[in-house]
């Protein structure tokens, strides 16, 4: 076997864990390999747990592989490390553009929101809240305003039981999987004023 | 996108007009750079500024932001009059020869039809003769003075060089030459990729410009062919699913309408839906409408959408008007809005005319921000100075703001432009309490299901019988949703040629949308994503790179829409008899018995070429259409309007301001600005090192570009005594910013109808939360109108004015 034949990370992979264990020359390289091999640290990522993903910026949709700590077992949490190209993926084939390649600091962005908050009407403060007392207050002003606001008919008497008053922006980075249960909630509502990015 | 990213490599020529690909999309940019090193390909820009994709350019040509259709036109008529056309391809595969109503016709400026009042047409003469049968009259010969293709003609000849210069500030010869090299593509071994962005899209007429190159490439050949096509390079990562699965006002999943009030019943709606070919022996395949349709209601309902309740049609809302953003934010500041949601999105700092966004959440009684990051939308009640300066204890609006999951911890599919459904999978579990959005839905879901089932109040009916067969409920997981869009047989699910053999049995999911039935045995949600999760499995996280023929297109890596077919309309890549029009590219072709290629084929596998069926099987005519017929708002042809503000009245008809048949409210026609005024023409734009508002979150990014700028040309900051690098304050009729001056030779001036016409060059990233430094956006300035057909916004083309000032005060 010679190292074209091994995919980059392949290699690096198998020469970490090589160093750690046998040596390079399970791959195939002979003694003078074997020395440097001893000589050199192992390949950090190596230990990382490998997960595939695709760039959540514009639609170029580059692959990326994510790095991180921990094996994701329950009741441990997982710390992202590196992000990097997918070499495999037909489109980027391993590259990333200035924003690609700084996703590690978006996941770890200091103005990630962590907690639900609440702001007063008049007040200068956001007060943190639990999620049940969100989502039971949010529903609650839905519905108010759903069974104030809803129309059944029309001015002709046609019926068009439609709901006009509460508007949902939907968004240009979620998955479809979320959209489809977006769109499921909403329109069950009878909600009109729904759009998303596209239209902007 | 018609095609892929991958396969811009087999390009012969680039034309990149109305993007930035270079910038805005690098790591798709790159098979540009592929086709110009292994394949000769050439690359043409056409843009107001000499972006960073001109400077890798073979050629460049600038043109004034608002002016395509003129250039387009101008081309269009270039191709027409030297007979630089693939002329077996016009002649069978679109409605070049199709003969138009007498009626029908234009002049000065204005189609057949046009009520001023209304802003909008009466369109029934934008139509086909009728022959007794109905079908569509056609002369073969396409001399007739009624068809298509002489229409055409007529309409683009004022599109002259001398008027393409006067109009865009295009030189003559920089505008002859990109003719040039577009009319070599009208060969049938020589195909023109279009790649476009919201450089088309955000103006009062973005679908017409698109229409304008859709119609240059009809007319070249180069739809359904390696190396062609229509390239919308799209700018979110989702936003192709999110339009894919229906996510505007009045859109059903998969491009079916949501009904509107004066279609009263089911039986109304489907009346207007017969997509009856307009051909002897067409496919139109909207035919299958109703089972799609009702595919979605099952999908929805389940059980309680029956055919005796005619597939609970009443429970969809029914349109009065579309309630796209604009309109929506302008009820908001008629108080006519009581709560809002922003899932994800940051209108503050996007939507036009950020006075009158301000205006609107203020008037909300609660507003719901659902992000991984702090938005300023979240915080528009926050004073920032200049900034933000608004006064927080007058906001009476109550605000949640909702921590979201992101990409790397969540899964899902998400389309990217070629419409490949690719599978992200998680690394890690979102920070803090941050929850997944699905989390935050189901959740509201559940508890108003609740309340209803208590309280009873409005219309619960589709509330408490939304199908939620979700084995966690409070959180469905992304593949029992992912299964869902995909669709399911409800009961068994026989061969409409063979009753007895079960095609697919009940429980199992479809293969295909060929499997989806209106008789209510099947449920599916998008039905163009029919395919994606089938009992072989979840195939958008396929990650085969098998690539035969080195197409491009690796058919096993992930899962394009519609039934993994890469190349939409590739029948058109072979001439009539099914032989390809370029074997060295060729794509799908005849074998003798059936349709076979590197592609699935977009046809019936085994319709034979001699019965003539046209290649766009969607269309009833079977054949692409120069001529829209009454489907666009504003016009069967594109034609030159001047943005809603423009140094330059409109030279076809002084008279017509903007585009006539788009929509405008009373209080933001008078909010436009003049020329006297507003001299210089203000147009928008990203950076590459930026993705809208959210990297300034971002570390490295902000250190990249960590301060707000407009860039201008030398002629106006001498003009104006703007120092390189110093303060500017740019304003608009509606706002003003502050902002640096980048002086450059990148923007120069152009003579529009014989004056210079200055543009003053925004770029759209700042706020006032994040790493950068605080900073503004187009949207202070840009005017509250948008595109005829689907309201984009005119944020590419605008009026402002520009002085040198000093800094803003520190926030
Ligand atoms: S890495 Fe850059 S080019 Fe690739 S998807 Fe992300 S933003 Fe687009």
């Amino acid at each position: 076997m010679t190292i074209g034949e091994v995919s980059r990370r392949g290699f690096l992979k198998a020469a970490g864990v090589g160093v750690a264990g046998t040596t390079l020359g399970a791959m195939g390289f002979g003694g003078a390999e074997q020395a440097m091999a001893q000589a050199v640290r192992p390949f950090k990522l190596a230990r990382m747990t490998e997960t595939r993903n695709i760039c959540p910026y514009c639609s170029v949709a580059c692959g990326v592989i994510m790095y991180s700590l921990g094996d994701r077992s329950k009741n441990t949490r997982s710390a992202l490390m590196h992000v990097e190209g997918d070499p495999d993926h037909p489109t980027n084939r391993g590259t990333l553009c200035p924003k690609g390649a700084a996703l590690l600091d978006f996941v770890h962005a200091e103005t990630r929101l962590k907690y639900p908050m609440h702001r007063k009407p008049g007040s200068d403060t956001f007060e943190r809240v639990s999620w049940d007392f969100a989502l039971d207050r949010i529903a609650r002003l839905m519905k108010d305003d759903r069974d104030a606001n809803f129309q059944t008919t029309n001015k002709d008497g046609l019926t068009v039981n439609r709901w006009t008053s509460v508007g949902f922006l939907a968004a240009s980075a979620t998955t479809n999987e979320t959209g489809t249960l977006t769109y499921k909630v909403m329109r069950s509502l009878g909600t009109l004023p729904f759009d998303n990015q596209a239209r902007v | 996108m018609t095609n892929a990213w991958g396969d811009i490599k087999h390009a012969d020529l680039v034309v990149v007009m109305g993007g930035n690909a270079a910038e805005a999309h690098p790591c798709g940019f790159k098979w540009v750079v592929e086709a110009k090193a292994h394949r000769g390909a050439k690359l043409i820009v056409v843009d107001p500024r000499f972006t960073r994709t001109a400077s890798v350019a073979d050629f460049y040509c600038p043109i004034r932001p608002g002016s395509d259709i003129a250039f387009l036109g101008g081309v269009i008529n270039y191709l027409l009059s030297n007979d630089k056309i693939q002329k077996d391809y016009v002649k069978a595969y679109t409605n070049a020869t199709f003969l138009v109503k007498p009626e029908f016709g234009w002049s000065e400026g204005l189609f057949t039809g046009y009520n001023e009042e209304k802003r909008d047409y009466d369109r029934s003469s934008w139509d086909y003769q009728m022959d007794e049968q109905g079908f569509a009259r056609v002369d073969e010969t396409m001399t007739d003075p009624r068809s298509v293709f002489q229409l055409m003609k007529q309409h683009f000849a004022i599109y002259t060089p001398e008027l393409v210069e006067r109009v865009c500030g295009s030189p003559r010869d920089k505008f002859l030459k990109v003719c040039e090299m577009i009319s070599e593509c009208s060969s049938p071994t020589k195909t023109m990729t279009s790649m476009y962005a919201l450089g088309w899209t955000q103006h009062s007429k973005g679908a017409q410009n698109i229409r304008g190159m859709a119609m240059v490439q009809l007319l070249l050949g180069n739809i359904g062919v390696r190396g062609g096509g229509m390239n919308a390079l799209r700018g979110h990562s989702n936003i192709q699913g999110l339009t894919d699965l229906g996510l505007l006002s009045n859109m059903l999943p998969g491009y079916l309408n949501l009904p509107t009030e004066k279609e009263k019943d089911f039986g109304t709606y489907m009346s207007t839906r017969g997509f009856k070919p307009l051909r002897p022996g067409q496919t139109s395949f909207w035919q299958n409408y109703k089972k799609f349709f009702v595919s979605f209601q099952k999908s929805m309902w389940g059980d309680r959408a029956t055919a005796e309740n005619d597939w609970a049609y009443d429970w969809l809302p029914k349109l009065d008007v579309t309630y796209d953003v604009l309109r929506t934010f302008e009820l908001m500041n008629q108080g006519k809005v009581t709560g809002y949601f922003c899932q994800g999105f940051n209108p503050l700092m996007t939507f036009p005319n950020r006075g009158k966004i301000t205006a609107g959440l203020a008037k909300l009684k609660w507003l719901v921000t659902m992000d991984p990051l702090d938005t300023e939308t979240s915080r528009f009640w926050e004073n920032h100075g200049e900034f933000n300066d608004v006064k927080t204890a007058d906001i009476q609006t109550e605000v949640f703001q909702l921590p979201t999951s992101c990409f790397a911890e969540d899964e899902g599919s998400i389309v990217n432009s070629g419409r490949w459904l690719q599978w992200h999978n998680a690394a890690v579990s979102p920070p803090a309490e941050a929850r997944s959005d699905v989390f935050i839905m189901a959740g509201l879901h559940l508890r108003l299901k609740e309340l209803y089932l208590k309280e009873g109040g409005a219309f619960p009916d589709p509330i408490v019988n939304l199908r939620w067969p979700y084995a966690q409920p409070e959180e469905p997981s992304a593949e029992e949703l992912a299964k869902e869009m995909n669709g399911q047989a409800l009961s068994d699910v026989f061969d409409p040629t063979d009753p007895t053999k079960v095609l697919v049995q009940k429980g199992k999911q479809v293969d295909t949308f060929a499997q989806l039935r209106d008789d209510g045995s099947t449920a599916s949600f998008c039905w163009i994503y029919a395919g994606c999760f089938t009992e072989a499995g979840n195939q958008t996280s396929r990650r085969d790179t098998y690539d035969p023929g080195d197409t491009g297109l690796a058919p096993r890596w992930a899962w394009a829409w519609p039934v993994n077919r890469r190349i939409l309309y590739n029948r058109a890549s072979s001439d009539v008899s099914g032989k390809p029009w370029d074997e060295s590219r060729k794509l799908v072709w005849w074998s003798g018995e059936r349709w076979t290629g590197y592609d699935v084929p977009d046809y019936g596998p085994t319709v034979k070429p001699e019965q003539a069926v046209g290649p766009f099987i969607m269309n009833p005519e079977g054949v692409a259409r120069l001529f829209t017929r009454g489907m666009m708002r504003d016009g069967p042809f594109p034609s030159h309007y001047e943005p809603f503000e423009s140094p330059v009245a409109n030279v076809i008809n002084p008279k017509i301001r903007g585009n006539p048949a788009a929509r405008i409210f009373k209080a933001d026609l008078e909010a436009l600005g003049s020329p006297d005024q507003f001299p210089y023409v203000g147009t928008s734009y990203r950076l590459t090192e930026h993705f809208h508002q959210w990297t300034k979150h971002v570390w490295v990014n902000a250190a990249l570009q960590p301060e707000f700028f407009v860039e201008i040309s030398e002629e106006l900051a001498k003009e104006k005594g703007i120092e390189k690098g110093g303060w500017v304050r740019v304003w608009s009729n509606r706002g003003s910013l502050k902002a640096k001056a980048v002086v450059t030779k990148r923007i120069k001036p152009l003579m529009v109808d014989g004056r210079p016409v200055h543009v003053v060059g925004i770029p759209q990233h700042w706020g006032f939360i994040g790493k950068t430094k605080k900073g503004h956006n187009p949207n202070s300035l840009t005017p509250f109108v948008g595109d005829a057909n689907i309201e984009t916004p005119e944020y590419k083309a605008f009026l402002v004015n520009i002085e040198p000032t000093s800094a803003p005060a520190v926030a």
